[in-house]
């Protein structure tokens, strides 16, 4: 089975995580924790890559919080639509972040073990209405800043949550919007040729 | 492009090159006038610019340390970055939505029509609208702004239809396209609009105006003119009588560079221009250049903002196109039964998923949030934006607990809301939801202030010198060759976009300097 390293599906604009080298479960043994899922077969976002399998090697935090840390993520931003390996890049950012700064890292591991003692026992493993009272339970404090403002960039700023919400993205290499749709609203009436005049087309 | 040496006296020094500082740069090379514009940011161009929302941010806007107080939501929200301008070659011409809006003959004289209002520091401004007039003209004859000219209005998108069939329900007269510096058509060596969606993000078909691709080279091209990149002014110099010689800047390699003036022009927008003149305080100027009002750094305006997004059953795709595609003029008269002075607009915008994460509800998280996400290509958007008051106490000073990467103090961003602004601000949602919902609305959405990007004020005009920092002319009451050349001039905010206002001063005011140098006042 190919599996995609997380980071190669995260970058808009080329193609060149569509090449990407693949990594084995052998390599993904150097660090702290492997967080691995599986895009829905036959979901527009499989399309975007090498394989429906991907894998985000960990280098700070173990699997245990990569794992309550997405799902922290998907309790604060919940999108039925958008696959777990999008969250993923939440925690690939928390872990790269927590590498860089052992305060972050400690912030982050006390956030977590708060977060399961709120859950009582395991956030993972706890129903949904309980993961969400024990994020809200810590809203305002500084660990729930810290996930919750990185999800703003990591979540929406990739190309697989540009395919589900239905962004295009960059219009410039496909010519912008003025032969693709830029006044295409059917349900209600073209405005007046003085209010919006026609289109200069050369 | 012309080279002068760091000790030549005759040359005029413009610090910025957007649409204050590029503009009056070309009008003063047109006349034979030697000029050395430094630009803080680096060069970039309609090639380099990016379709991206994050890597656009990063690649145009000031990201300088700066701080915040007060009570207003931007404070809160984004507390180190009050203002969304930039730092490169264009300013924030690059980054501006190109909306181009004559002042009104009223909002030149605020103090007198608005009477005493309690709170605020309102002053009429020494010049009217008939005076401006003809340079209003020339303005827009430069910037090709559609309906004016005979350049025809743009064709409006999806967001603006939404809009326009909303607001016409309603009763709405004076809706269309709007006053644009985007070509509708191709003119002046520029292309016609393509309808990109991207206009915050650097215009890459160069459809819209900035002084980047037509001041500047224009400039050039005398040979008068020389812009000097991530020349970083730190200190304006001034000699025994008091008149400014010589700005201190940073170069690209860090170090510190004094080109001698004959005259200095500050263009650096409404933070950077106090924070430059209370940053050169002297001995002989001990609270800053052009500072015997004390008003340099006072009566900070940003305009009344806000947005309303709506949620439709059918398809919008706001962010095809122009982002400002249209606009509401009827609420932009002064009319006190509203509850307020002054008026407002209503102009389309649209944003990105990126920036629809970062600012449709900034703090916001839960299913609340995500309900929007998940519509986003059945929303429709606008921006409200109208006249604030000018406050003594909403101000920018030198924060002498924090330093920049030049060791200066950064400045800080104070603001609170006027009564006023936020009764103007209540009645601009409530409107702007009425326009979504006489259109079929299924929700509506109040999104908060963005970081400002009309900032004015902070070294206004005034016909007397006590009540302000510069004459009609943008010219310091105090130092006669020492001018402000950008939005810090303006006495009071109005109810329109900044820009053109801010072009039009700056080519008066090159006429002025022109004069007054051959006439060898100044």
């Amino acid at each position: 089975m190919k599996t995609i390293p997380i980071v190669h599906i995260r970058e808009r604009g080329d193609a060149a995580h569509k090449t990407a080298p693949t990594l084995t479960r052998r390599s993904l043994l150097k660090g702290t924790g492997v967080l691995i899922g599986t895009l829905a077969i036959g979901s527009p976002l499989a399309l975007l890559a090498p394989s429906t399998v991907w894998a985000l090697e960990l280098a700070a935090l173990d699997q245990g919080e990569g794992e309550a840390l997405l799902r922290m993520g998907r309790v604060l931003y919940p999108h039925e639509r958008l696959p777990d390996a999008v969250y993923a890049l939440l925690v690939k950012d928390l872990d790269a972040a927590a590498a860089k700064d052992a305060a972050v890292a400690g912030q982050l591991r006390a956030g977590v073990a708060s977060l399961d003692k709120l859950a009582g026992g395991s956030f993972t493993a706890a129903t949904p209405d309980r993961q969400l009272a024990a994020v809200k339970a810590l809203e305002g404090q500084p660990f729930f800043d810290t996930v919750r403002g990185k999800c703003v960039t990591a979540l929406y700023d990739n190309e697989m949550a540009f395919a589900t919400f239905g962004y295009p993205g960059s219009s410039w290499e496909k010519g912008g919007y003025i032969l693709r749709g830029f006044q295409d609203l059917k349900w209600l009436p073209a405005p007046p040729a003085a209010a919006s005049p026609p289109p200069y087309m050369g | 492009m012309a080279k002068f040496d760091f000790g030549d006296d005759s040359v005029v020094v413009i610090i910025g090159s957007g649409a204050g500082g590029g503009t009056l740069a070309n009008e003063l090379c047109q006349k034979g006038v030697k000029v050395v514009v430094l630009e803080a940011g680096g060069t970039q161009s309609n090639a380099s610019f990016i379709n991206d929302e994050w890597k656009a941010f990063s690649q145009l806007a000031w990201l300088d340390k700066r701080t915040t107080s007060g009570s207003w939501r931007v404070a809160k929200d984004f507390a180190g970055l009050p203002a969304w301008i930039c730092k490169t070659v264009g300013g924030t011409t690059t980054h501006w939505a190109g909306a181009s809006l004559r002042f009104q003959e009223h909002e030149f004289r605020a103090r007198t029509v608005y009477g005493d209002i309690k709170g605020a520091n309102l002053q009429d401004w020494p010049l009217t609208l008939r005076e401006l007039a003809p340079y209003y003209g020339k303005a827009e004859d430069k910037m090709g702004v559609t309906r004016t000219h005979g350049i025809p209005g743009l064709p409006g998108n999806n967001n603006f239809k939404v809009m326009y069939n909303g607001a016409t329900r309603l009763g709405y007269k004076e809706v269309h396209t709007g006053n644009m510096a985007i070509n509708s058509r191709p003119r002046n060596g520029r292309a016609r609009c393509l309808q990109l969606g991207f206009c915050f993000e650097g215009c890459k078909s160069g459809a819209k105006w900035s002084t980047l691709y037509t001041e500047l080279p224009e400039a050039e091209a005398t040979g008068k003119f020389e812009l000097r990149t991530q020349a970083h002014a730190t200190r304006i110099e001034h000699d025994d009588k008091g008149r400014v010689n010589a700005v201190l800047y940073v170069d690209a390699d860090g170090k510190t560079q004094r080109q001698k003036a004959r005259i200095v022009c500050v263009a650096g927008n409404a933070i950077e221009t106090p924070r430059l003149l209370l940053l050169s305080a002297s001995s002989l100027f001990k609270d800053g250049l052009a500072n015997s009002s004390g008003q340099v750094g006072r009566n900070y305006m940003r305009h009344m903002t806000g947005s309303v997004y709506a949620a439709f059953n059918e398809p919008v795709h706001m962010y095809r196109g122009t982002t400002m595609a249209g606009i509401v003029r009827d609420e932009s008269r002064h009319d006190t039964r509203r509850g307020f002075v002054g008026g407002y607009e209503l102009e389309t915008l649209s944003l990105g998923i990126p920036f629809m994460a970062a600012f449709l509800n900034p703090g916001g998280w839960g299913s609340d949030f995500t309900w929007w996400m998940d519509r986003y290509t059945s929303l429709a958007g606008m921006w409200l934006v109208g006249e604030d008051m000018p406050r003594e106490t909403n101000r920018v000073t030198l924060n002498q607990n924090v330093k920049d990467q030049w060791g200066n103090y950064v400045p800080n961003v104070h603001f609170d809301d006027h009564d006023n602004d936020i009764a103007m601000r209540s009645h601009a949602y409530t409107q702007a939801e009425r326009i979504y919902g006489a259109v079929g609305a299924i929700k509506t959405f109040r999104t908060p202030p963005y970081p400002s990007t009309h900032n004015l004020g902070t070294a206004r005009m005034s016909a007397r010198p006590r009540d302000g920092v510069c004459n009609k002319w943008g010219q310091t009451h105090d130092i006669p060759n020492l001018f402000i050349s950008d939005g810090s001039q303006f006495t009071t905010g109005g109810s329109e976009n900044p820009t053109l206002t801010i072009v039009t001063l700056a080519i008066r005011q090159a006429d002025y300097i022109a004069a007054q140098m051959s006439r060898r006042t100044i």
